[in-house]
């Protein structure tokens, strides 16, 4: 293959990923359009709405308590609900919003947000 | 002479009433035009990206005529009142407070009030704007009646739906429109298809989706009537 072509084979494959690349949210931006709402933007838990709350949401700063949770039950917490996991209801489903990937995404960004990971 | 000018005159009187109703469409269409449209969406289909959702002003008018009911959109564009307490994107509205975060109200914008007769051509125009209609089941909702209590055990207690919106003013959470206004506010069938899958509306909106049967959906469209009913006596 010569250097040319070579050249228009790189730019045929950044024209066929960087659609990819730019859909993809990443999990800080989903964690702030979803989560701050309940976790609060500083994550720990006292976000906006926990006034009239009957259970406070999850501190995710905490190490801790995070660390007692594995991956896969983040996982499962955020897909399905506080409920699925013998939690609260006020923990959405969020499986029928976020794609597993994304999930995924959300729950590394919990990793970094704990520093438990 | 006399019989053949009666269906001239029905058709006449037709056409005129016809011609009025598109002029008046048109003044209101004319208002969003020039007025409303930096802050909403008249014609697409939504945001495709969380930046686009971030960005967003106002709610998308594209489905309005599928969505509000316009009584309560002519009244409420003369007197406006916010209906999400942290603005559109919450997120672009919020700080952190000592207890919790707290709604930054100087980021806030008030939505411009219009003059009853501009309020009665814009509610008009807004009612021709049927995007997205194969969304709505027409006669999803089976009127009934719930009472208040029983309706906000399944908001709050079952369903948590309490964690994101208002019951009454000051009480329930903020992130989401209030829904003490809903019953008036917002069309029955179009509450129902809202609720099944929010994101066909909205794209990426932060309500979330979750799974209700028929009878719990009826339910709560039930509540919100009563919710308003109570809240307008």
């Amino acid at each position: 293959m010569s250097r040319r072509e070579l050249k228009v084979a790189v730019m045929l494959l950044g024209l066929l990923v960087s659609p990819l690349v730019s859909s993809a949210e990443s999990g800080a931006d989903l964690y702030k359009t979803y989560c701050w709402q309940c976790h609060g933007m500083l994550a720990n838990g006292m976000g906006m709405n926990i006034p009239d709350m009957s259970v406070q949401p999850r501190d995710h700063t905490d190490a801790r308590e995070m660390s007692a949770r594995s991956d896969k039950e983040l996982f499962e917490a955020i897909k399905d609900g506080g409920q699925a996991i013998n939690k609260s209801v006020l923990m959405p489903p969020w499986g029928g919003v976020l794609s597993d990937d994304e999930i995924q995404s959300l729950v590394r960004y919990l990793r970094e947000l704990c520093k438990c990971g | 002479m006399m019989i053949w000018h009666k269906p001239f005159a029905v058709a006449a009187g037709l056409m005129a009433v016809l011609f009025s109703a598109m002029v008046v469409a048109d003044a209101g269409d004319k208002i969003l035009e020039s007025d409303c449209v930096e802050c909403h969406d008249l014609k697409g289909a939504g945001p495709s990206s969380l930046a686009g959702l971030w960005a967003l002003k106002g709610p998308n008018l594209s489905y309005a005529g599928n969505k509000y009911k316009q009584v309560w959109l002519e009244q409420w564009l003369v007197a406006p009142t916010r209906i999400r307490p942290a603005g559109m994107f919450y997120g672009n509205h919020i700080k952190p407070g000592v207890e919790q975060d707290v709604v930054d109200e100087d980021s806030l914008v008030k939505h411009q009030a219009l003059s009853a007769d501009e309020a009665k051509v814009v509610a008009i125009a807004l009612m021709q704007r049927k995007a997205k209609s194969e969304l709505i089941q027409p006669g999803a909702y089976k009127p009934g009646t719930i009472s208040i209590s029983m309706g906000e055990m399944i908001f709050d207690k079952f369903r948590g739906c309490l964690g994101c919106h208002q019951i009454e003013p000051g009480y329930g959470g903020i992130s989401g429109p209030e829904v003490y206004s809903v019953g008036d506010r917002l069309q029955e069938d179009y509450i129902i298809s809202f609720i099944q899958n929010p994101q066909a509306w909205s794209p990426l909106t932060f309500m979330p989706r979750r799974p209700l049967k028929d009878k719990d959906l009826q339910k709560l469209v039930h509540y919100f009537r009563a919710l308003s009913k109570e809240g307008s006596q």
